[in-house]
């Protein structure tokens, strides 16, 4: 079976003025089209980092490194810049963040569009104005025509992240790499252009990389999530598995923080992970997440911890066996 | 009936917004006539949208702004009427990004001091206890002290923001959006550590956030604001259960909790929130209400309140 996107311990070192920050660390996942696959973490944990490797658009103090980084087939590493620069936004296409700083705020967005397949296609400038009103009007945007000619300040957050979002469908890529698509937005946003990313994606038949730190967007959207920590995996699970019975502490302890109406009890403490994310700097020996884990023992310290493979798709970095790895965060509160 | 802490009677702000050269100003109604009550002890939510007037009412309830219209009034009594620094003593804010609420070139100790200083309150040295003591209490380690907040983590400067609003033993705390600049994990830690100070320091809160999930955890009522004014107000728990305004429904629907067997909800709102230079006749609700009746276009629907809840609408759920 191929992959659409096949990625093989990719590791990525920057050089910061202590040593090197090892953001990234020996990862490997893959993404067939049809696919969604979820790259969950807190910040700082490398799963921007990862997507922008992949786009080869890391900053220049950056190092990247991997043993397999495949596309189509394709190795992406052997690409030259401007083969890379063809296949992105042609191929492999981004939605990032904050709408507002990705948009050019000098062009109307009809010109913006346009230029995402001008710069690609041997097409006219009427047909890629068709192709931009088409998607206008997919992703839900009333009097698509008349929009194009209105400039980014004048479009609320909502309309510019589905501005965003036909843009980067104008050349029909095969991978869409989501950064945070709706952390910029409201809750009643959110579902809609979730919703309209999931329907797209099906029609499509694109692979999908969402980035995100909200459990709550990736138990409705991903098909497999990845969970990252310090620029590791910690643990990989299809969505249904990892949220029916989560394997590593870390991702128990996740679950356990945020509050959920009618299941949360109000008023009472959430679980919480105490200390913070410690920065991922020089030669890593041990569990990196054991000072935060209620379970570490010795040997977390010493040993390497390696992924254990439960099956194929699903596997976790813990010392602990999967019956032993279960911990309520709820019961053993930390102030109590 | 026992009276509440703090009153909002009315309140209104408008704002002159230029509409270009040479036209004529156009007015802006942020806030437009929202009316609630706290009590001691308690927590009041406030939801909505972006551009709803959350941040401006809290502004106005800090004196930060000045409303155009109405009261507010602490324990009965005018604040319009009290030295302003008497008033900031009851009632002290947390902002939501800690990255910008904190001076970047004082340290975390004149930081937490500031307040101390300003009212005159005890000597240098009665002061550094009293920094230590709250610092003890938020959780910061004491060699903390003479650090500036870039040396912290996020958290620990929400914890610092925190500490500065606590030292003047406020009895009101407005949390605008306390804990959506943070990480997951932090996150709960923080609002632990808001659950535990009410507790402890008998706090009054007023939760300004739009993640319905922070707000059921927290809050003991939820007023939902939508175009300036508060749709629909009730105890969180019937809130959620049963919400009564179709907007109300809309919200709780796109909440996200992690369940993979549901899928992505449905809220049936539509695209736009109105611009709030030209709101829409009649309910401002009515063009992303599903179910929108001729009524709703031209006639304003005026609050109703039943079983201790207040709703908005002409045609509630019941």
């Amino acid at each position: 079976m191929s992959y659409l996107l096949e990625v093989k311990d990719l590791q990525v070192d920057l050089a910061i003025p202590a040593g090197t920050l090892n953001a990234v660390r020996k990862i490997s996942f893959s993404v067939s089209r049809g696919e969604t696959l979820a790259l969950v973490g807190e910040s700082g944990c490398g799963k921007s980092l990862t997507a922008m490797a992949i786009m080869n658009l890391l900053p220049r103090q950056a190092r990247c490194q991997a043993a397999v980084l495949s596309f189509e087939g394709d190795d992406l590493r052997s690409f030259s810049q401007k083969q890379m620069a063809d296949i992105r936004g042609r191929k492999m296409a981004m939605i990032f963040q904050e709408p507002m700083t990705s948009l050019n705020p000098c062009y109307t967005i009809g010109n913006q569009l346009e230029e995402a397949q001008l710069r690609h296609q041997k097409v006219s400038r009427q047909e890629a104005r068709d192709r931009a009103v088409y998607l206008l009007e997919k992703v839900g945007i009333t009097a698509a025509g008349s929009r194009l000619k209105q400039y980014p300040h004048q479009l609320s957050g909502g309309l510019r992240q589905r501005v965003m979002i036909s843009m980067a469908l104008m050349c029909a890529p095969a991978l869409i790499i989501a950064d945070e698509p709706t952390t910029a937005l409201d809750v009643t946003i959110q579902a809609q252009i979730l919703s309209l990313l999931a329907s797209l994606q099906q029609e499509f038949n694109m692979g999908m990389i969402m980035i995100t730190h909200d459990l709550g967007v990736v138990s409705r959207v991903a098909d497999q999530v990845v969970v990252m920590y310090c620029g590791q995996i910690i643990e990989s699970a299809p969505t249904r598995e990892l949220f029916a019975r989560p394997l590593h502490p870390y991702t128990q302890g996740l679950l356990a923080c945020i509050p959920i109406p009618g299941r949360s009890k109000r008023g009472q403490h959430l679980g919480s992970i105490p200390g913070t994310v410690p920065t991922p700097v020089g030669r890593l020996q041990g569990c990196i997440f054991r000072n935060r884990c209620p379970l570490a023992v010795e040997a977390c310290a010493e040993q390497t911890v390696n992924l254990q493979e439960i099956h194929a798709r699903r596997s976790y970095r813990c010392l602990l066996s999967p019956d032993r790895a279960g911990y309520n965060w709820l019961e053993h509160d930390e102030y109590e | 009936m026992n009276e509440a802490l703090l009153e909002i009677k009315n309140i209104r702000k408008e704002y002159r917004i230029s509409g270009g050269l040479f036209q004529r100003r156009r007015s802006l109604r942020a806030v437009n006539g929202v009316s609630f009550a706290v009590d001691k002890g308690s927590v009041l939510g406030l939801v909505g949208e972006s551009g709803c007037g959350k941040s401006t009412l809290a502004k106005i309830m800090l004196g930060l702004e000045t409303a155009s219209e109405g009261k507010i009034l602490l324990e009965g009594q005018d604040v319009s009427s009290l030295p302003c620094r008497q008033r900031t003593r009851r009632i002290q804010p947390v902002f939501q990004d800690p990255y910008a609420s904190l001076n970047p070139r004082k340290s975390i100790q004149a930081i937490i001091s500031l307040p101390l200083q300003v009212h005159k309150v005890g000597t240098t040295a009665e002061q550094n206890v009293q920094v230590e003591k709250i610092m003890d209490l938020m959780g910061l380690p004491r060699r903390v002290r003479y650090n500036y907040p870039n040396q912290l983590s996020g958290g620990q400067r929400q914890r610092v923001a925190i500490a500065r609003a606590l030292i003047m033993k406020p009895e009101i705390v407005i949390c605008d959006e306390p804990t959506s600049a943070l990480d997951v994990s932090v996150q709960s830690q923080i609002l632990n550590l808001l659950i535990d100070l009410r507790r402890e320091l008998g706090l009054t809160y007023i939760l300004i956030s739009h993640d319905l999930a922070v707000v059921e955890h927290l809050a003991s009522r939820v007023a939902v604001m939508y175009l300036g004014r508060i749709v629909e107000e009730a105890p969180t728990e019937v809130l959620f259960k049963k919400p009564r305004h179709p907007y109300t429904t809309a919200l709780l629907t796109s909440v996200l909790t992690p369940d993979p067997e549901l899928r992505l909800p449905e809220t049936h709102l539509g695209v736009a929130y109105p611009n709030p230079i030209e709101p829409p006749s009649g309910c401002t609700f009515h063009p992303r209400c599903p179910k929108v009746a001729e009524r709703c276009k031209v006639e304003s629907p005026q609050p109703v309140v039943n079983d201790g809840r207040m709703v908005e609408c002409h045609f509630p759920n019941y």
